[in-house]
């Protein structure tokens, strides 16, 4: 089964410091994430992981190389041809490895205010986000602030507002790296659930390898290089 | 959604101490205001309420209230016969210290101009105006008396027989008012060995002299009263207050009394810029230069508390750029909570000072166009305060959020 891109990279390279501090933190790495493919990405620390991950979710850019999400070029180099806020509000949604949650803000707000960042009005927000809520199975804390709820439910509460503006791509940064080996199985078959129900390509940074058969592919990275990619039985060919 | 007013109902309690200390900052930048006009209020409190058109002082000098002024007590008559005065008042003021139940009593005495004036003009909120030539006082509620208290001065017994509100003297001491007469003899109050003793200065001199040795009868006179010596003028006074008739042309008044020589003449415009140039200027001055040291200090304190706020919300800041939102979200968020601390302090600011400054020794005056001042100040302050955290908020980096 082919899926439509929801990210294209090409020739993506990073960076940092020059002459004999320089380090190469990704070197060209190329890969598509397919819209309701759920992929890992794992390797050992210092890898280039969360480098790739800031780069393609347009948080830091890379040296050179291209990123294409949706079919449109978003990156050329080492500049956003977008404006980069308003393409992650609308394209993007992350998941952290804490949940960071807004503290001020109770269960549901947090995520209402994705919506309405997003300029949905508050009524629909609100409807959207409790519709969220409960498909993430935590529509019982809607009122709860974050220091009320446990680590996973407050990871599912980060999953909604991650899936708030009907992303095409969500990134996910360890996770489940706070969250004990049950919890974190659920996070990441939720992850599955959503990339398939909601139509998202998943991106997981992760090193719980207990979890890796919940995944239609692995990515694995190393020196900046990335040098496996794993199909699985239940996922797609690429 | 409001981010300001969420933040703010979670942090309630530190948000609230945090308004707390802006407000009582705010109401010293009140009172300091409040005091500055009571200042003011006080200085001009007796030529406003005497109300009279013109003040005649001593020659060459800017009494009575600026300096001492003494001019005889017949120029009352004299300025009285100058065509175009309606009436004129003689007009002493002194300040006395005795003590009154054990407690040191400050008094501005007052003379009034028995019989002409009793007194009808104070604003009595007890009691009645002077209703003797002799021995009863009006005093005002600051001094603590009560109708029906009997005052020691000098020799004689004083009884207060109404009572006054507001009424002050520059240094802010109550006034008390008497008959003309006998604010003189409490101005002039000697003991008796100081009597004696001028008594018999008085006889010495007189017998140094050729008249002394060659007139008996003057050795005589001169151990009675000084009240009672021809050669000896009756006390003197401070001013004279003159009421223009209705339509008269008051600068002919003016000029007229001016040509005579001993005497100055000052219109009650005159009287308060002295008064406000002279006596009360530095004051003035010192009040409104702390005045605004203090509030520059509250904007410094304001803005240190809003950067503190903003500080502890860098890392929801980062989480809310990463999500996309925009600067003025952001920007929103510390400006609002800025505008709403800075508003809830004047608020307190306000309430307590209603509370606090009634209390104080001095008149505090808080003045509707004060209010609107500092509200617009306070306005001014929070958008500036808020500037150090929007410029700290603005240079958070969205990958901060991933740290």
């Amino acid at each position: 089964m082919t899926k439509a891109p929801a990210i294209e990279t090409k020739g993506l390279t990073k960076t940092y410091g020059s002459g004999n501090t320089e380090v190469q933190a990704m070197i060209d790495v190329n890969f598509t994430l397919g819209k309701g493919e759920v992929v890992a990405l794992v390797g050992p620390s210092g890898a280039g992981k969360s480098t790739l991950l800031s780069s393609v979710g347009l948080i830091n850019f890379p040296t050179s190389g291209d990123i294409f999400v949706d079919g449109a070029q978003v990156v050329a180099g080492s500049e956003p041809l977008v404006d980069v806020r308003a393409f992650r509000r609308k394209h993007i949604g992350y998941v952290f490895q804490r949940a960071n949650l807004i503290p001020f803000l109770t269960a549901l707000e947090n995520v209402q205010l994705a919506l309405e960042i997003n300029d949905t009005p508050s009524g629909e927000a609100k409807k959207r986000a409790i519709e969220l809520i409960n498909y993430l199975g935590v529509g019982d804390r809607l009122k709860n602030l974050p220091h009320m709820l446990s680590g996973g439910q407050q990871q599912r509460i980060a999953v909604a507002r991650s899936l708030a503006n009907n992303p095409s791509l969500v990134l996910a940064d360890e996770p489940t790296a706070a969250l004990d080996s049950v919890r974190g199985r659920q996070v990441m078959e939720l992850f599955r659930q959503v990339a398939h129900d909601q139509g998202a390509g998943v991106l997981v940074v992760t090193h719980d390898h207990r979890s890796l058969d919940v995944f239609d592919r692995i990515l694995e990275m190393e020196d900046g290089v990335l040098i496996h990619k794993i199909e699985q039985e239940n996922g797609t060919t690429h | 959604m409001n981010l300001a007013f969420r933040d703010i109902r979670h942090n309630f309690a530190r948000f609230a101490l945090t308004a707390v200390g802006v407000g009582l900052l705010l109401m010293i930048v009140m009172g300091m205001g409040g005091i500055y006009r009571g200042l003011i209020e006080d200085a001009l409190l007796l030529v406003n309420r005497i109300g009279a058109d013109l003040w005649v002082v001593q020659q060459g000098t800017r009494g009575p209230f600026a300096e001492v002024s003494r001019i005889p007590v017949n120029f009352e008559d004299r300025v009285r016969a100058v065509p175009g005065v309606l009436n004129s008042r003689g007009f002493v003021s002194h300040t006395i210290q005795r003590e009154f139940r054990n407690q040191p009593l400050r008094i501005v005495v007052q003379g009034l101009s028995w019989p002409d004036d009793k007194g009808q003009w104070l604003p009595l909120i007890a009691g009645r105006p002077l209703g003797a030539a002799h021995y009863e006082m009006i005093a005002d509620r600051l001094l603590g008396l009560s109708i029906g208290d009997v005052l020691k001065l000098g020799r004689d017994n004083y009884t207060v027989v109404g009572i006054t509100k507001g009424m002050v003297g520059q240094g802010g001491d109550g006034l008390g008012f008497f008959t003309m007469r006998d604010a003189l003899t409490i101005q002039w109050d000697l003991s008796s060995e100081s009597i004696r003793l001028e008594r018999a200065a008085r006889k010495a001199r007189a017998f140094g002299q050729d008249i002394g040795k060659t007139q008996p009868f003057l050795i005589e006179r001169t151990q009675g009263p000084s009240s009672s010596l021809p050669v000896l003028a009756k006390p003197m006074i401070s001013a004279v207050l003159v009421d223009v008739r209705p339509g008269a042309d008051i600068s002919s008044v003016i000029n007229t009394i001016s040509a005579w020589g001993d005497a100055t003449v000052y219109t009650a415009d005159e009287q308060r810029a002295l008064l406000l140039k002279g006596m009360v200027d530095r004051a003035r001055r010192q009040l409104g230069l702390f005045r605004a040291l203090l509030i520059i200090i509250s904007a410094i304190i304001m803005a240190l508390i809003i950067y503190t706020l903003t500080l502890d919300k860098l890392h929801d800041i980062a989480t809310l750029k990463l999500m996309g939102a925009r600067n003025s979200t952001i920007l929103g968020l510390i400006l609002q909570q800025a505008l709403v601390l800075g508003a809830i302090g004047y608020v307190l600011a306000y309430y307590f000072g209603q509370w606090i400054f009634p209390r104080f020794p001095r008149r505090v005056i808080v003045q509707q166009e004060d209010l609107i001042s500092l509200a617009i100040v306070v306005v001014i302050i929070s958008i500036l305060s808020s500037a150090l955290g929007i410029w700290k908020a603005m240079k958070v980096q969205a990958n901060e959020a991933l740290q």
